[in-house]
């Protein structure tokens, strides 16, 4: 049975690079953003915050802002509807701040009223009275005996072990470690926004620019007070996510005000409030120690990982395990003890980005292997091919890497790239500090690195991961026409684009539409984990091969031509499935079970210019090898790799929040640096596609790994340049300059408890 | 005030302090100017004011009295993309979309004064639009296009 000669004239399907459906409305303004919408009659909110990261709350005076013009509701914890709590993965996040606040930051109270500006000044004009308590903002600290726990059952968010071989292995050559990632922003550049209105049957509908609208949901309605069956979730247009919408922010805070003003209400956070509003990459300190044989056989690899969750747990559970299972990266360890641990403090929450936990361990063991291969007198990439992970090999979790694993070809042929064909320009706007004409190549040093790192895809541990697609092939006076309905959140990456093409590839039709995303179907899991091809393309894959089976049934009964498709769609055909990947294990003590669907695996080459008089890099060119199992949109693929590339390049050499006692000090545009045009190098890329078995065409998803070993790759490159240990990111000039080694302050040996720290 | 919105005369009430992006967003039902940071950081709120490229965030509505703006929304003619809009298209350099608005604005201006900028002339052009998604590949290639599509070659 094939339907291959309707088919091949089919433009646009699996592996061409095609134009995104949403494309045009996008470059002609016309996609409607979370903070576009707009409804008759809507009221604006806006919310009150903490501006302590620790304190009890003595009392809080609305009377004034009530009466101030235009405000048509003032709700503080007192009158919210329930008690219930939210998070992610756990209940712990109060709506609004009940007693006490523990970040900097915590809502406190939310207003709505007839314009934005109305409701910004009634929410400030809220007096609030706090009893000011010391924070705790070091994570290591928050974990020791003695500290204040910020929560009740203490301050761990969660404990991963990881023991994998031999507790007591010894090795010829021992290289030691530690490390420091600052914290850093997703900084998507849509701001938080979304537009609420309630319902005659005193339920509400709320449109949102978010990752996955039935974890909202589930969040949301018990918060309201609500059955699920009377909350509605539509997705919004999102700018942007890499992790940052993964957790509630405004969505309940929205449906609160348009319930109790019985009005629709729009929430949109400015530049400043989204950097308090959403959770942050975890900033991670890491203690290392490697072991390997004369020749560079890896022995053992013993860390000590600590992450800071801030004041409530977000995604922290899942990145923390991520951080551990991943510790050792994409090589052959036969002997591991990876003892990972979050920490609740007062620092502003933290959870989902980009890369999640895994760019936190990579950053260290990659500086590690580089420190291994120099003890070694070895050449770092030979040092990696020559224990770059197999095809059925075992991670330190135990479990083999099955389907597609070509680490030593990634890092070979990336290795291999062309290198930059330029010199150290002569002309200062190509070297470091450009248009400030700081140099003339005096002090201008070229370094080149290269870091290998691995992820997984799809959600782990036991986790149950599933999409759900409804696929209609209908006609219309256009002729045949096939409708893809999921909930899964287009966020950029560009899952309406694979979508439409594993649609005509299946059924051999031109024209595919989506339908807009919400929760009148299925959930289709969050936009996150590199996961949605696999699972949301994966749940499309099926419908459409269910819509096909019923067309050929069809083309059987009633002895027609497949050709003859408007004749067999007199009747439309509508197919809903829902797929799931293999089950995986949940985590046990040891961690060393099959807790993971499958592995992405990447490598980068960077090379840069470093001025050491002034501690300025230029990075001039990545060159990166990612198997990304089977390009469905080549085009796009490409794009998520440089894009990723940016953001790890970000945390390189320039992204930091950055926290005085908990108090983020540079939560804006201004302050907080983003790479611009004149960053950003150009990027080499060799896709290499080795189709897993399991996914749908192969391919394995690609969104995560090009952040994940570009910021160690560039720090090397620097390290080449300079001579400077830099074993914390973002590097800064004066780390250049001066070249202090980061030091946390504690000591702990690798693969130790961090409860048992002792202070340096 | 009055002014000139994308050719049309247009007459809106404004409070004084607020900015030209918010007029046009908010006042004048054109929200293709986008809301990055509101601060001059990151050009995804690009207009022109009398031809000349600026953030509208930056600029106070009141300024704009008795002038002509143009923003991303009178670029396409009606179904037909501006050259510049379909090589943005076409080069995927459109991933959330959300800088794209100022970008397609920006690169219009940039191409307006200069039919065929080196990649460097276009960098410094561009520096001043932010885009998280696409790390700029896609970007550069969009107005190399671009510049053969408005100028015919
Ligand atoms: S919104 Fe105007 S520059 Fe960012
Ligand atoms: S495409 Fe998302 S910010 Fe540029």
């Amino acid at each position: 049975m094939s339907v291959a000669p309707v088919r091949s004239r089919i433009r646009g399907v699996v592996g061409e690079s095609v134009e995104r459906p949403d494309a045009v409305a996008k470059v002609k303004g016309e996609f409607q953003y979370g903070s576009d919408l707009n409804r008759e009659g809507m009221l604006f909110g806006a919310t009150l915050r903490s501006p302590h990261p620790h304190a009890r709350i003595l009392g809080i005076d609305v009377s004034g802002a009530r009466r101030m013009s235009g405000v048509r509701a003032v709700i503080t914890s007192a009158e919210l509807p329930t008690r219930e709590l939210f998070g992610l993965m756990k209940l712990d996040q109060p709506v609004l701040a009940t007693g006490r606040v523990r970040y900097a930051g915590e809502p406190v109270a939310i207003v709505a009223a007839d314009t934005a500006e109305e409701a910004r000044v009634a929410a400030r004009a809220i007096a609030v009275r706090y009893d000011v308590l010391p924070p705790i903002t070091d994570a290591v600290a928050a974990l020791q005996p003695g500290a204040a726990s910020l929560h009740s059952k203490g301050n761990v968010i969660e404990d991963v072990l990881v023991a994998h071989g031999d507790p007591d292995a010894r090795a010829d050559v021992v290289v030691e470690g530690e490390y420091e990632l600052a914290m850093q922003d997703q900084a998507a550049l849509g701001p938080e926004a979304g537009l609420a209105i309630p319902r005659r049957d005193g339920g509400v509908e709320l449109h949102v620019a978010t990752q996955w609208l039935h974890e909202d949901l589930r969040q949301i309605a018990p918060c309201l007070g609500l059955p699920e069956s009377k909350v509605r979730l539509v997705l919004a247009g999102v700018g942007g996510a890499f992790g940052a919408r993964e957790d509630v922010t405004l969505q309940i805070h929205a449906c609160l005000l348009a319930l109790a003003t019985k009005r629709p209400v729009r929430m949109t956070y400015g530049r400043e409030e989204s950097f308090y509003g959403h959770v942050h990459r975890h900033p991670a300190k890491l203690w290392y120690a490697h072991g390997a044989t004369k020749t560079g056989e890896l022995v053992f690899v013993r860390a000590t990982i600590v992450l800071d969750g801030g004041a409530y747990a977000s995604s922290s559970p899942a990145v923390v395990a991520n951080a551990a299972c991943f510790g050792a990266g994409p090589y052959r360890v036969p002997s591991a003890r990876i003892h990972a641990v979050g920490a609740y403090t007062n620092n502003p929450p933290t959870g989902a980005m980009r890369g999640f936990g895994a760019v936190q361990s990579c950053f260290a063991y990659e500086a590690q292997m580089d420190k291994l291969a120099a003890k070694l007198e070895m050449d770092p990439v030979v040092l990696r091919e020559k224990n770059a992970l197999r095809n059925g090999d075992r991670i330190v979790t135990s479990q083999p890497v099955e389907g597609s694993a070509p680490v030593a070809e990634i890092v070979r042929r990336c290795a291999d790239l062309p290198l930059p064909e330029m010199e150290i320009p002569r002309d200062p706007i190509g070297l470091p500090g450009g248009a400030g004409n700081l140099t003339f190549g005096e002090g201008v040093r070229r370094g080149t690195g290269l870091a290998a790192g691995m992820k997984n895809v799809c959600y782990s541990h036991g986790f149950d991961d599933f999409s759900t697609a409804r696929v209609r092939l209908m006609r219309d006076e256009r002729g045949p026409l096939a409708r893809v309905h999921t909930a899964a959140a287009e966020v950029g990456q560009g899952i309406v684009a694979v979508c439409v093409q594993i649609a005509r590839t299946e059924l051999g039709v031109q024209r595919v539409e989506i339908d807009p995303p919400d929760t009148t179907i299925g959930s289709a899991g969050s936009s996150s984990a590199s996961r949605q091809t696999w699972m949301t393309g994966g749940a499309v894959l099926a419908a459409c091969r269910e819509v096909k089976a019923e067309l050929l049934s069809r083309a059987r009964r009633t002895g027609r031509s497949l050709d003859d498709l408007p004749a067999l769609l007199e009747e439309p055909i509508d197919k809903t499935v829902t797929h799931r990947h293999p089950d995986t294990e949940p985590r046990d003590v040891n961690t060393q079970n099959q807790g993971h669907v499958a592995f992405l695996f990447a490598a980068h080459r960077a090379v840069v210019d470093v001025d050491v008089d002034t501690g300025l890099v230029k990075v001039v060119q990545v060159a990166t090898a990612q198997d990304v199992g089977k390009a469905i949109n080549p085009l796009a693929v490409v794009g998520q790799i440089e894009g990723g590339i940016a953001q790890g390049l970000g945390l390189a050499v320039m992204e930091e929040v950055q926290l005085a006692e908990g108090k983020v000090r540079n939560a804006s545009f201004t302050d907080y640096l983003l790479p611009t045009t004149l960053d950003m190098p150009t990027v080499v890329v060799d896709l290499i596609e080795h189709p897993h078995p399991d996914a749908p065409y192969g391919a394995k998803g690609v969104g995560e790994p090009p952040t994940i070993s570009s910021t160690p790759a560039i720090v090397a490159a620097i390290r080449a340049a300079t001579g400077r240990e830099l074993n914390r990111v973002p590097v800064r000039p004066d780390d250049i300059v001066f070249g202090a080694p980061y030091r946390s302050g504690w000591r702990i040996r690798p693969g130790d408890d961090p409860r048992g720290a002792v202070r340096a | 005030m009055k002014l000139t919105v994308n050719g049309d005369e247009r007459e809106v009430d404004a409070a004084d302090h607020e900015s030209l992006l918010t007029v046009l967003r908010e006042r004048l039902g054109l929200p293709g100017s986008k809301n990055a940071c509101e601060q001059g950081e990151c050009g995804s709120c690009s207009v022109l004011l009398d031809g000349a490229l600026v953030c509208s965030c930056l600029v106070l509505g009141a300024a704009a009295a008795d002038r002509e703006v143009r923003t991303v929304e009178s670029l396409a003619d009606g179904d037909r993309l501006h050259p510049v809009q379909r090589a943005f298209v076409d080069m995927g350099a459109v991933q959330c979309g959300f800088c794209t608005p100022g970008l397609v604005v920006s690169t219009y201006a940039l191409l307006k004064e200069n039919p065929e900028p080196s990649e460097q002339e276009v960098r410094e052009a561009l520096s001043g639009n932010i885009c998280r998604c696409t790390g700029y590949g896609k970007i550069l290639e969009a107005v190399q296009r671009a510049s053969a599509g408005m100028y015919g070659r």
